[in-house]
């Protein structure tokens, strides 16, 4: 496989092809880099996170590159972030479910969110593991070509767990 | 082509309707639902249309096939019960370092969080862990989260790793049990129907959920009887469009399909099984993506009025049973379904028909805008 690019954030540092380019956090980097996208303001933190991370290492690829390639992410938390905070809009003395949380209570959200604002046709995959398993996630990725070959593919870890604690680690991929 | 070939050997469905993929073809085929008005269940203000396992019978059967399991919640022990009997049907050996084990599901244990914001139960890789553990098989699993696609996906992952060589067989599970977090969301998403669902229908007027798990084990190599099932081809794409609705063109299942179309001619295909969830949207979208592909007139059906919307199992469910139906040289009848409301006037019906076809394609669609489906064709040359 060739990198082809690396994005890397934590709530402390931004990394683009290992150069540091920001200290900010998610909303500070939307503001710093991007501006530009409304729809960003009503997702939750783990599309957030990995839509600015997109966005950043997207930079230079043509829309037709771009139609073709598959999205596939990876993290140990899914979709618990949300998952809590929709839970607690249906105790028995509160109750009052919301559609627009509900929906993103599923982890491949993120993966729709990137391929919409992108136009990304091609594959869009999410997987749960247990712990960034560099090797298992290596194995996925290479396998995805047995079947449709992308032109590239994004791919990595993106996990939101709070505010203090969250990471995604993505690359850009070819054969 | 000379790359690996990939074969069913095994499969298990349990749910309302019975615990072994016979009983539920045999159900299905009797016209069998238990898709029924739920009142006072799981703390819900409003009742809701769904098909629930009987807590007090499965519990019983469980306790009993699977003897004491204390660390297994409800949703892992209906997992293990489903593998250990496709496990048992074709005497694999579940420890072997060349088995791989596959989950596919929306939401695993997401009822625990009622009991505790920080339950460990609700992380769904270790679901999936204890799951294999039980088999006494230490290779790492993996978990396919791809919404109502999952367990299309699953398979589709399972067939990449046999095809890889890295294994030669894998136990791909699928399922999901219902709580107050996944249908109060759907009712707050107005998609449930209050009634029994019609998909396809004009008077469609939304979707019921239902609980089910099944198991489909693959292998990798060439089938050893005349009559088995050998994966063809398969396909994932976007919509690129709306993470909630389905494209208005279909775009994605429509990309899903032509690339099965290219590995597999229509002559060949008995029916498209469809997702045909019973909601405005989906069941238009559907219909326009097989207009798109030119398969008005290859014959369509879909499980919805059995068993309703069952989420990560329904990909394997409705795929074990399509295969059921070849075997048996027919078509099930969408149950539900009486007059076309769709916008392009695709070939379904609420009878059952006949059909001498070796191969079929399984179709789902969901949120986050993705598609996916799969072909599998029975016996032939490879």
């Amino acid at each position: 496989m060739t990198t082809l690019a690396h994005i890397r954030i934590t709530p402390s540092e931004t990394l683009l092809n290992g150069k540091v380019i920001s200290n900010s956090n998610i909303s500070g980097i939307y503001r710093e880099f991007i501006g530009d996208y409304p729809k960003f303001f009503k997702m939750d933190s783990l599309c957030k996170l990995g839509f600015i991370a997109a966005e950043l290492i997207l930079k230079g690829q043509t829309p037709e590159q771009k139609e073709n390639a598959s999205i596939i992410l990876f993290n140990r938390n899914g979709s618990l972030i949300t998952d809590r905070n929709y839970q607690k809009t249906i105790a028995d003395d509160n109750y009052f479910p919301s559609p627009a949380l509900f929906v993103y209570t599923l982890a491949n959200i993120v993966t729709g969110e990137i391929a919409i604002r992108h136009k990304i046709y091609g594959e869009s995959s999410f997987y749960v593991l247990s712990h960034q398993d560099d090797e298992m996630m290596l194995d996925v990725v290479k396998n995805a070509y047995l079947t449709s070959p992308p032109s590239f593919i994004l791919t990595g870890w993106v996990d939101y767990e709070d505010e203090g604690n969250y990471l995604a680690d993505i690359k850009l991929v070819t054969k | 082509m000379g790359r690996v070939m990939i074969t069913k050997i095994a499969d298990n469905i349990i749910s309302p309707l019975g615990c072994t993929s016979e009983e539920n073809f045999r159900a299905v085929l009797a016209g069998e639902t238990e898709l029924k008005k739920q009142e006072d269940t799981f703390g819900l203000p409003e009742s809701f249309c769904a098909s629930l396992f009987n807590r007090d019978n499965i519990n019983k059967q469980l306790d009993c096939e699977l003897g004491h399991v204390d660390n297994l919640t409800f949703f892992e022990k209906l997992c293990v019960l489903s593998a250990k009997k496709a496990i048992e049907e074709c005497n694999l050996s579940p420890r072997e370092t060349n088995v791989i084990f596959i989950l596919s599901t929306t939401k695993g244990n997401v009822e625990c969080l009622e009991d505790s914001l920080s339950d460990q139960r609700c992380y769904l890789a270790e679901s999936a862990i204890k799951i294999a553990k039980y088999f006494g098989n230490n290779n790492s699993p993996l978990v396919v989260s791809n919404a109502c696609i999952s367990g299309v996906c699953a398979q589709i992952t399972a067939i990449r790793e046999l095809l890889s060589g890295k294994y030669r067989y894998a136990v791909v599970i699928g399922g999901d049990v219902l709580s107050k977090f996944i249908v109060s969301g759907f009712q707050s998403f107005k998609a449930l129907s209050p009634e029994l669902c019609k998909p396809y229908d004009k008077d469609r007027i939304g979707l019921n959920l239902g609980e089910a798990v099944g198991t489909m084990i693959l292998k990798a190599g060439k089938p050893s009887n005349e009559g088995d099932w050998r994966y063809v081809a398969s396909s994932i794409h976007n919509d690129a469009n709306h993470i909630s609705g389905p494209s208005r063109t279909g775009e994605g299942s429509f990309r899903v399909l032509s690339d099965i179309l290219k590995d597999i001619s229509v002559d060949e295909i008995g029916f498209v099984n469809v997702h045909g969830t019973s909601t405005a949207y989906n069941d238009e979208m559907e219909s326009i993506a097989l207009h798109r592909v030119n398969l008005d007139d290859v014959p369509i059906n879909g499980l919805k009025g059995y068993y309703g919307h069952t989420l990560g199992a329904a990909g394997i469910i409705e795929t074990i049973l399509s295969m059921k139906a070849i075997e048996n040289g027919v078509i099930l009848p969408t149950k539900g379904f009486e007059t076309i409301g769709t916008s392009y006037n695709v070939n379904i019906s609420n009878q059952l028909r006949n059909t001498d076809k070796p191969a079929f394609v399984k179709i789902l669609s969901g949120f986050g805008g993705s598609n996916a489906g799969i072909s599998y064709q029975k016996g032939g040359k490879a």
